[in-house]
């Protein structure tokens, strides 16, 4: 298999430039692939694909009754991104993720920027994400979303834009740090000839930033990680991530309250507890202040947490900052509390709650994508050029009953990374979802999940939907840089960029 | 430890160690067929020993070989069978992943997709000593690797408490297989159908090399004397009992609390009454009312553990 023949089809395409060239940081692996023997590359996916059975990192297919359980599909050619674009990224997302914690922190204290009318105060009291439960609230060290994954996509001319900010319990980042043991066992020899920045220090740093949460008198703390359970899709993360921080996996029954203090069951009795890393929603973390019916959670833990006897991360409540409709103002947000301009753009957003922009997005509906701001996973979703007349009405009705529910993005042209199918190469669409660690200092994993829509065409991502994954890497600023020139092109053109988006220009 | 944690080590132990004794009771009995050409019956005392009569009669007509080899085995409806005790394991495993290591887990988790494939039943039927074997060093592979990757820690105690438990009680079972292994006439006891079937018997639990270290003449006698009160085979029921009383001591020693005082108690008379008994008494009150009352005991203890570590009521 070789990538003689390969087209890019006039996308942008992160390993290949248009004339058809490899970029310089990923020419070492196109000239190991392609100097590879016939079916040699298959072979390697192949073992890549049976490593994943071997560890258990499947999904159980809901309602097949033979149990029977698939990995994520997973494709050995690496998305790769240039130390300049990262170095980017990487002061952007530093930046949205402290803008957002000034943000969390005021809304439920003071609410200076609702008084100074930059958010509208109608958008924070029709969020079902925000909680009322949280107001006048003071999380440890101040922190509020402890652990983001902040959803990028890449526009065909190569800006990367925010498409969306994940800040309950971001998933995935398990995928990121097993794909890449299986790819160093894929290509061995091109690790040893590019600087790729590794992404093996996530646990340390997940585990340094919980400790540091910890009640102020409490020196060894006792830090655990609380799942829904085994049933739930991301368990094996859930169960991965204890492990390689070395703390307790638990589950809610293994917890309980007691004057206002957290306690795990042990064989020798009950043990306090002091920092928990939840992988439970808000809405079923607590029978006792949230949903009632949850089997989930921990009765008490809610109460416990703001007599400040055990720290929760992320924070209850900080779903209001990833709100698709709020979504729309962080660029405000982030000069309101920074006094910067956003490093990486927005997709230019219409909220439908807006009558003018509801009736511009109903009337170009047939070119944007419509999202239903209180779902996710792909879910509540219409591709407006893709969808049937049908369809396309339908959502109008829809947007028309409820348009507090929805927003609308251009349909943008997503970037494409080579993918093995059917015994060649072809361009698939991608995002990236880096992970962001907010403690003691802010801390951006160099790496991330580049999810990628396996149909032809596609651009939806999400596993639900058909989409698998590829290993991200992030090339060391010394070695594999970009040729002279282009960092200083590259930030004008993200400038350039940027105005477009504040005037409303519509990319397509 | 958490509870939940000791509770599934104590439990995937259990049921990789009752995986292996299944495979090794089939698979003895496949070689006595071999024997004796013609009888069938043996199938039916491993059903009876398995305690899982009234289901599989549920299910089938005949004890054939191979409806009992694939009841016994691959069938996932019957919660005793050989791929329900690896699919049980396994859930626990994933349930405590983080706890113990990727080696473990893999082992399991291999083995389990292995016996799922579609080809498996056709794998056992036609190649049933190749299959069986396997299934015995899976288990044993499992043991070696918990072994040589786990620190040995409570939680190593507690898997390894689970296996001398389950270990104990399917030697007491496999002891009884002969109980349901009628003769076809009384004066043969002792004559060479006899030794055959007592012979079958120890290597069905690999110990007819070590048996003969030890006695000369295979006869009842002998071979339950081995089976259940020899201080140093491993699958003795006295050196389970004393192995778990062992691990238990450790399990307690390291902990700060008063847990544990019922389990100890229990063990503690079942290894002083096998410890002070002849195998002359045991065989006086009946080979296979001895193994009931073994049973029973281990099951009391199963309860007491459940009780002092894992379901215990929380107190402050």
């Amino acid at each position: 298999m070789k990538f003689e023949s390969y087209n890019t089809e006039g996308f942008f395409d992160e390993l290949f430039l248009e004339n058809g060239e490899p970029r310089s940081c990923a020419r070492a692996l196109i000239e190991t692939i392609n100097e590879l023997p016939d079916g040699e590359l298959q072979r390697r996916q192949k073992t890549a694909e049976a490593t994943f059975m071997d560890i258990g990192i499947t999904f159980a297919v809901y309602g097949s009754k033979d149990g029977a359980e698939k990995i994520i599909p997973f494709d050995v050619i690496p998305r790769i991104v240039e130390a300049q674009a990262w170095s980017h990224l990487e002061r952007g997302l530093k930046q949205r993720t402290e803008a957002l914690n000034c943000f969390l922190n005021d809304i439920y204290g003071e609410q200076k920027i609702l008084r100074d009318k930059i958010v509208p105060e109608e958008l924070i009291n029709t969020c079902t994400a925000f909680r009322r439960e949280c107001i006048g609230l003071i999380p440890p060290k101040k922190i509020w979303a402890h652990i983001t994954g902040t959803d990028l996509v890449r526009d065909k001319d190569g800006t990367f834009y925010v498409l969306e900010d994940n800040m309950r319990c971001p998933s995935g980042v398990s995928y990121v740090l097993q794909d890449r043991r299986i790819l160093k066992q894929t290509f061995p020899k091109v690790f040893s000839k590019c600087a790729i920045r590794p992404v093996d220090e996530y646990p340390s740093k997940l585990r340094s930033m919980l400790e540091y949460l910890a009640p102020e008198h409490i020196d060894n703390p006792h830090v655990v990680v609380l799942t829904p359970g085994v049933y739930n899709s991301a368990y094996f993360e859930h169960s991965f991530l204890a492990q390689q921080m070395g703390v307790e996996l638990v589950s809610g029954n293994d917890l309980l309250v007691k004057d206002k203090k957290v306690y795990a069951k042990t064989t020798s009795g009950l043990v306090p507890v002091h920092v928990i890393y939840r992988r439970i929603d808000d809405e079923y973390l607590d029978p006792m202040t949230f949903r009632a019916d949850s089997l989930l959670g921990v009765a008490g833990i809610f109460e416990a947490y703001k007599a400040g006897n055990v720290a929760l991360a992320n924070a209850p409540g900080c779903g209001v900052a990833d709100d698709k409709a709020i979504y729309t103002y962080v660029p405000e947000i982030i000069k309101y509390y920074l006094g910067e301009d956003n490093v990486i753009p927005n997709v230019p957003t219409f909220v439908c709650e807006d009558p003018v922009k509801m009736n511009h997005v109903i009337a170009n509906i047939d070119k944007m994508v419509v999202k239903a701001v209180s779902e996710s996973g792909g879910y509540g979703m219409l591709v407006g050029p893709k969808a049937t007349d049908a369809e396309r009405e339908e959502f109008k009705e829809k947007i028309k009953a409820n348009p507090r529910n929805y927003i609308a993005q251009p349909m943008i042209s997503l970037s494409r990374v080579p993918s093995i199918v059917d015994g060649g190469f072809e361009g698939r669409h991608v995002d990236l979802r880096p992970y962001i660690i907010q403690g003691k200092d802010i801390y951006v994993l160099p790496g991330g999940l580049t999810r990628v829509a396996l149909k032809r065409g596609s651009i939806v991502v999400n596993s639900s939907q058909g989409g698998g994954c590829k290993d991200t890497w992030v090339i060391a600023p010394d070695k594999g840089a970009p040729e002279q020139g282009q960092s200083h092109q590259y930030m004008q053109h993200q400038q350039q960029q940027q105005q477009q988006q504040l005037i409303g220009g519509i990319i397509c | 430890m958490l509870s939940r944690v000791a509770d599934s080590l104590f439990w995937i132990s259990r049921y990789i160690e009752r995986a292996e004794n299944i495979a090794r009771c089939i698979d003895v009995n496949l070689n006595l067929l071999l024997d004796l050409p013609g009888e069938e019956r043996q199938f039916e005392a491993i059903i009876q020993t398995a305690g899982c009569s009234r289901d599989f009669y549920h299910k089938y007509n005949n004890a054939s070989s191979e409806n009992v080899m694939h009841f016994l085995t691959l069938d996932e409806e019957n919660q005793g069978s050989v791929i329900s005790c690896v699919a049980n394991a396994r859930e626990n495993a994933r349930c405590i992943r983080e706890t113990i290591t990727l080696e473990m887990w893999m082992v399991i988790n291999k083995f389990y997709h292995r016996l799922r494939e579609q080809t498996a039943k056709e794998q056992m039927l036609n190649n049933p000593h190749n299959f069986f074997t396997e299934i015995k060093e899976f288990c044993q592979l499992y043991v070696g690797i918990q072994d040589g990757t786990m620190s040995h820690n409570a939680g190593w105690n507690f898997a390894w408490l689970g296996r001398m438990l389950e270990r104990a009680d399917q030697t007491t079972r496999i002891l009884d297989v002969k109980y349901y292994m009628l003769l076809p006439d009384i004066s043969m006891v002792g004559m060479s159908l006899d030794i055959v079937q007592w012979t079958a018997l120890l290597k069905s639990v690999s110990a007819f090399e070590m048996f003969r270290k030890t006695f000369s003449a295979v006869t009842p006698q002998n071979v339950s004397e081995f089976l259940l009160l020899n201080k140093n085979f491993p699958r003795s029921v006295l050196y389970c009992v004393e192995h778990a009383q062992r691990a238990l001591k450790k399990i307690t020693d390291s902990q700060s609390t008063t847990n544990g005082e019922k389990s100890i108690r229990v063990i503690g008379k079942l290894k002083s009454q096998l410890e002070f008994s002849t195998i002359d008494e045991i065989i006086a009150k009946g080979l296979h009312e001895t193994s009931d009352d073994i049973q029973l005991r281990l099951s009391h203890f199963n309860a007491a553990i459940r009780n002092d570590f894992f379901d215990c009521t929380w107190q402050i």
